[in-house]
C-alpha cells in the first residue's frame, strides 16, 4: 500500500520560501546583504568630500554617466534605486511579518524577567524603524532637496552636504541614525550569515568591524563640516 | 534551608493564574529542586490545600520531561535539567520565582505543566527514517564517518524538553528542530529523506506557532545537553538545499 505523504502537496520554491519562517529571514538576509554593499559604496563615496569640490561634484556627476555607452544618463543611477528600493521593501515587509509571529509566539511574559540579548539584538526592531525613517528624511534632504536647509542645488553635493551639517538638526538625525546602523549591522550581519547557514565562517569580530568602519566613515562627513576640515 | 517559594498556579488551561508565595522550612542543600517540590506538595496536601502540578519522570536528566522556569532561566542557573539542579545552587533565605515553559504553541494545562505535544507533531512531520525495522543490523555494514557520528550523536543528545523554546524570546523551536534535523540528515540512514525531513519539520514547527529564530542565542544557553547556536545555522543551510532542489 502506497502512504500518502507530504511530498505531494510541496509548493514551488518561491512559494515555500515566503511562507516559511526560515524563507522569510532568508529574504531579510539576502536585502539586508544588498543592502550593506551599497552602503559600503556610499560611504566610500561619501569620504570624497574631504578632497574637495571638485572631486565630490565630480563623483556625483559620474554615478549619472556610469554604465556607458552602454546605459542611457542616469540608468544606472535608476537601476541602483529601484534594486534598492525592492530590498528595502522585501527588509521591512519581512520584518514586519516575523515580527507580529514572533510577539504572537510568546503572548505571556516571564514575572521574574531578566534582561536577555545583547543591546544590539534587541533594539533591531525599534533601530530598523528608526533607519527608515532617516532614509526618507535624507532622501527629502539631499536627494530631492525638499527639505534642505539652504538653496538645494542639484549635483553640487558638497554644498549640500556643508549645508545639512550647518544646522544642529542635521548632525543630530545624521550621527543618532549612523549610531543606531551601526548597531542594526552588528547584529544584522551576524544574523543574515547564520541564516544563509554560513554562520561558522563569519565570526562575531568580523561583524562589530563592518559596523564601526561603516559608522565611523559616514560620521566622518558631519564631523569634518563641524570642525571646519570641510567648508 | 529557609526559602520563600513564588510559585505560577493555574488551575486549568482557561482558567487564570497567577504567582502563589510559599514559605518553606528544613530543605537540606543536598536535595534536587523536584524534592524541595515535593516536600512542599507533602507539606500542601497535609493542609488539604492542591498540590502544585509539576512534569517530571526519569530524575537522572535524561528523559527531558522536567521543565520549570526558575528565576527566570530555563531549568534554573546551572546548566542542566530541573532534576538535576540541587538546593545547593540557593541560599538560605533565598526567594525563588518557578514559572512554567511560556509559548504560545506550549499552553499551560495545570500550575506548572504544559502541552508540549507540538514537539510530538514536529517529530511525527520528518524526525524519523524510514528503513525497515527488525533485528539489529551488522554494526559495520553502512560505515559513517567519526566526524559525521560526531556530530549526529552531539544533536541526538538534545531530550526534547523545551527550554530552548522557554528560553527563546520569540517563542522559537529552532534549537530542538535543527537538533533533529541534523541528528538524521549528516548519517547514510537519513539520507534518502534529506530534503524531504527538513521541510516537512520547519513546515510543521511553523504550523504549530513557533516564534522565529532573532540569534539571541538564549535558547543554546539555557539547553541542558549543551546543543549549539551553530545547529540552527546548519539546519538554515540544510533548508536551503532542499528549497532549491524543490525535494
Amino acid at each position: 500500500m502506497a502512504l500518502a505523504t507530504k511530498t505531494d502537496r510541496r509548493p514551488s520554491a518561491p512559494e515555500l520560501l515566503w511562507k516559511s519562517t526560515l524563507g522569510k529571514k532568508t529574504v531579510m538576509a539576502v536585502s539586508g546583504v544588498i543592502m550593506l554593499l551599497y552602503l559600503v559604496a556610499h560611504m566610500v563615496g561619501n569620504l570624497k568630500i574631504f578632497f574637495g569640490p571638485d572631486e565630490m561634484n565630480h563623483y556625483a556627476h559620474w554615478l549619472r554617466t556610469m554604465g556607458e555607452p552602454v546605459l542611457h544618463y542616469e540608468w544606472g543611477l535608476w537601476l541602483v534605486r529601484v534594486v534598492l528600493l525592492a530590498a528595502v521593501i522585501a527588509h521591512a515587509t519581512a520584518a514586519y511579518q516575523l515580527s507580529r509571529r514572533d510577539i504572537k509566539a510568546r503572548p505571556s511574559k516571564y514575572v521574574h524577567a531578566k534582561p536577555k540579548a545583547s543591546y544590539a539584538t534587541r533594539t533591531m526592531r525599534w533601530g530598523g524603524i528608526i533607519l527608515g525613517l532617516f532614509i526618507v528624511w535624507h532622501i527629502l534632504d539631499l536627494t530631492t532637496g525638499t527639505v534642505h536647509p539652504a538653496g538645494y542645488e542639484h549635483l553640487h553635493p558638497y554644498q549640500n552636504v556643508i549645508d545639512t551639517f550647518s544646522t544642529w538638526y542635521g548632525n543630530a538625525i545624521y550621527i543618532v541614525a549612523m549610531v543606531a546602523l551601526g548597531f542594526h549591522i552588528q547584529h544584522g550581519f551576524w544574523a543574515a550569515a547564520h541564516t544563509l547557514g554560513y554562520g561558522g565562517r563569519v565570526p562575531k569580530g568580523l561583524s562589530i568591524g563592518l559596523a564601526v568602519v561603516l559608522t565611523a566613515g559616514f560620521v566622518a562627513v558631519p564631523i569634518g563640516v563641524m570642525t571646519g576640515v570641510v567648508s | 534551608m529557609r526559602l520563600t517559594l513564588r510559585v505560577w498556579r493555574q488551575r486549568s488551561a482557561d482558567a487564570d493564574g497567577g504567582m502563589s508565595t510559599y514559605e518553606i522550612d528544613g530543605i537540606s542543600q543536598d536535595m534536587s529542586f523536584l524534592e524541595m517540590l515535593d516536600t512542599l506538595n507533602e507539606e500542601l496536601i497535609l493542609k488539604g490545600e492542591d498540590p502544585v502540578a509539576f512534569d517530571h519522570d526519569c530524575r537522572e536528566g535524561i528523559c527531558g520531561a522536567c521543565s520549570l522556569v526558575i528565576n527566570g532561566d530555563a531549568h534554573g542557573p546551572e546548566r542542566t535539567t530541573t532534576c538535576q539542579l540541587h538546593m545547593r545552587s540557593f541560599k538560605d533565605g533565598d526567594t525563588i520565582d518557578i514559572e512554567p515553559w511560556r509559548a504560545a504553541a506550549f499552553p499551560v494545562i495545570k500550575d506548572l505543566v504544559v502541552d508540549r505535544s507540538a514537539f510530538d507533531r514536529i517529530i511525527q512531520a520528518g524526525g524519523y527514517i524510514t528503513a525497515p525495522t527488525g533485528a539489529a543490523p551488522e554494526a559495520h555494514a553502512t560505515p559513517v564517518p567519526k566526524p559525521d557520528a560526531d556530530f549526529a550523536f552531539e544533536h541526538a543528545e538534545c531530550i526534547g524538553c523545551g527550554a530552548c523554546v522557554a528560553a527563546c524570546p520569540n517563542g522559537a523551536a529552532m534549537l530542538f528542530t535543527s537538533a533533529k534535523v541534523n541528528h538524521l540528515n549528516v548519517l547514510p540512514q537519513g539520507a534518502p529523506e534529506r530534503e524531504s525531513r527538513v521541510l516537512d519539520m520547519v513546515a510543521q514547527m511553523d504550523d504549530e506557532g513557533f516564534g522565529g529564530c532573532t540569534l539571541t542565542g538564549e535558547c543554546a544557553t539555557a539547553c541542558p545537553k549543551g546543543i549549539p547556536l551553530f545547529s540552527i545555522t546548519k539546519m538554515n543551510k540544510e533548508f536551503l538545499r532542499a528549497a532549491r532542489r524543490g525535494a
